[in-house]
């Protein structure tokens, strides 16, 4: 790693973005206007006494859900283009090392997320009254970390696609699971066993508990940060594992 | 030590079929070489086993001193892809200063290397809404802005206007003038003749290795398209008579 390149990679997949108004719009609009939807779905919902709304409940964890699914997505098809383009090979002859370039996409797509977060936590608890027991720069925290995870199981991914439409795909593979099974259905300790086993395997599980944490606790506890670092523990061997499927030599 | 690039009996073979088949040559520092041959005859793969980005079946490939591929090689060795492998998202100069930064030059070298290839009109530009012939350009700018002592060059001049052509050829031999090695790969002959040497491939095979001259010398015309004719038909003469050695061999 160098932090020149890394520096250079990082500011210039932010300047891509940033020609890309459409998508930074979407970046920012969508999660927004889906909290809006969760709002009104449950409105008129009642709230037995004692216990956080139904918004507060889902709108927490929507917080943690949507970077992550969005960040898959967009990195899965950035890594494709890379390839697709010639570019990825071309960087590969260069001093550029692989993870820079991995370490790039995470970082320049976590500034992207922090962005996003903070705009739909800010609708969330400004327009809607979202209310948890703990800060909203927590929840904002978490959040990204959800997004970078969501970088680094993208980069992952997008060794094993050759095409637009494989790399989609996984989103169904690898991400719907997790998403089923992270809490927000069905709480995870009311699970059959084997269920529970794999949602314990998942690491969006982990970062939508510590949401939860953040929700229940005004302090942050042990248990949230234990959470956060199996997430961030997950996001190194997802790196490493794709530094070692990108491969300089190809037949 | 004064060949650039050093080949011993390569082998290459792509999805099942042999590629290169046992290519032997040198190429000399400070000169311009020429890579001709038809489309399809392995120009690319042997561009691509020296710069070290091919997985190579069989041979030694030796540049600037040391083994293909080895890492210190990508501070010393430019690539030019036949696709240009630019980001179409970004202007010209911010490709050329991400690929400046990677070989760690600023912003100078890459302004001075898109107004070398003819683009300071379109710099600020998005590549994406370049000609087919800018794009090259533009990607030929991104090669040439590390200042590499050895370029390798795939196609560089296809769809440019013959006056750039002309510019693009002076350039290259002024390179050559100030001690880097260059390797252009053509399958127009009339461009073999602006080279200080030529291999000359063919299905997989070397034909020929030597400077326009010899070449014009040994088949015994001036025209170096005839030449290349002569030569081709007395290779495969020579190739007929040793399948059929080989044939009596085996049985």
């Amino acid at each position: 790693m160098n932090l020149r390149i890394l520096a250079a990679t990082t500011g210039r997949i932010l300047r891509q973005l940033r020609h890309d108004r459409r998508t930074i719009a979407l970046l920012v609009v969508v999660p927004a206007v889906l909290l809006t939807l969760v709002y009104f779905m449950y409105a008129d919902q009642p709230t037995p006494p004692g216990q956080p709304t139904t918004f507060d409940r889902v709108a927490l964890v929507m917080l943690g859900i949507f970077p992550f699914v969005i960040m898959f997505l967009v990195t899965s098809i950035a890594m494709l283009r890379e390839r697709t383009s010639g570019t990825l090979e071309r960087l590969l002859t260069t001093p550029l090392g692989k993870l820079d370039l991995l370490f790039g996409y995470g970082i320049a797509f976590g500034l992207a997320a922090a962005v996003q977060a903070a705009v739909a936590a800010g609708v969330a608890y400004w327009i809607f009254g979202l209310e948890t027991a703990g800060s909203i720069g927590l929840v904002i925290g978490i959040a990204v970390v959800d997004a970078v995870l969501g970088v680094a199981l993208g980069l992952l991914c997008s060794a094993f696609a050759r095409t637009e439409f494989q790399a989609v795909q996984f989103l169904p593979v690898v991400v719907v699971p997790q998403l089923l099974l992270c809490g927000l259905f069905v709480a995870r300790d009311q699970m059959a066993g084997w269920l529970q086993a794999l949602s314990d395997a998942f690491p969006l599980s982990y970062a939508i508990e510590a949401l939860q944490e953040v929700g229940a606790h005004a302090e942050p506890t042990g248990r949230m940060w234990r959470d956060v670092a199996v997430v961030l523990g997950a996001v190194v061997l997802a790196l490493v594992l794709a530094a070692a499927t990108l491969r300089r030599r190809s037949g | 030590m004064d060949d650039a690039i050093a080949v011993r009996d390569l082998v290459v073979d792509r999805g099942g079929r042999r590629v290169l088949d046992g290519i032997s040559c040198r190429v000399p520092r400070g000169a311009v070489t020429g890579l001709l041959g038809p489309s399809g005859s392995g120009k690319t793969t042997f561009m691509r086993a020296v710069v070290g980005v091919q997985v190579v079946g069989g041979g030694a490939i030796t540049v600037l001193g040391q083994p293909a591929g080895t890492p210190a090689l990508r501070h010393r060795v430019g690539y030019l892809t036949q696709a240009p492998s630019v980001y179409a998202d970004l202007t010209v100069r911010e490709n050329a200063r991400y690929f400046a930064a990677l070989y760690g030059r600023g912003r100078v070298e890459a302004d001075r290397a898109v107004r070398d290839v003819g683009l300071a009109d379109a710099a600020g530009q998005l590549v994406a809404t370049l000609s087919g012939g800018q794009r090259s350009r533009a990607s030929l700018a991104c090669a040439l802005v590390g200042e590499p002592e050895l370029v390798i060059l795939d196609e560089p001049t296809v769809g440019q206007d013959p006056v750039l052509r002309a510019d693009l050829w002076a350039r290259f031999h002024a390179m050559a003038a100030a001690g880097t090695t260059l390797l252009v790969s053509s399958h127009v002959m009339d461009e073999a003749a602006r080279c200080d040497r030529l291999l000359l491939i063919r299905q997989g095979r070397l034909i020929a290795d030597d400077s326009p001259a010899a070449i014009r010398t040994a088949a015994g015309v001036d025209d170096l398209d005839e030449a290349f004719l002569r030569l081709i038909r007395a290779g495969e003469s020579d190739q007929t008579t040793t399948t059929a050695t080989a044939g009596q061999e085996q049985s």
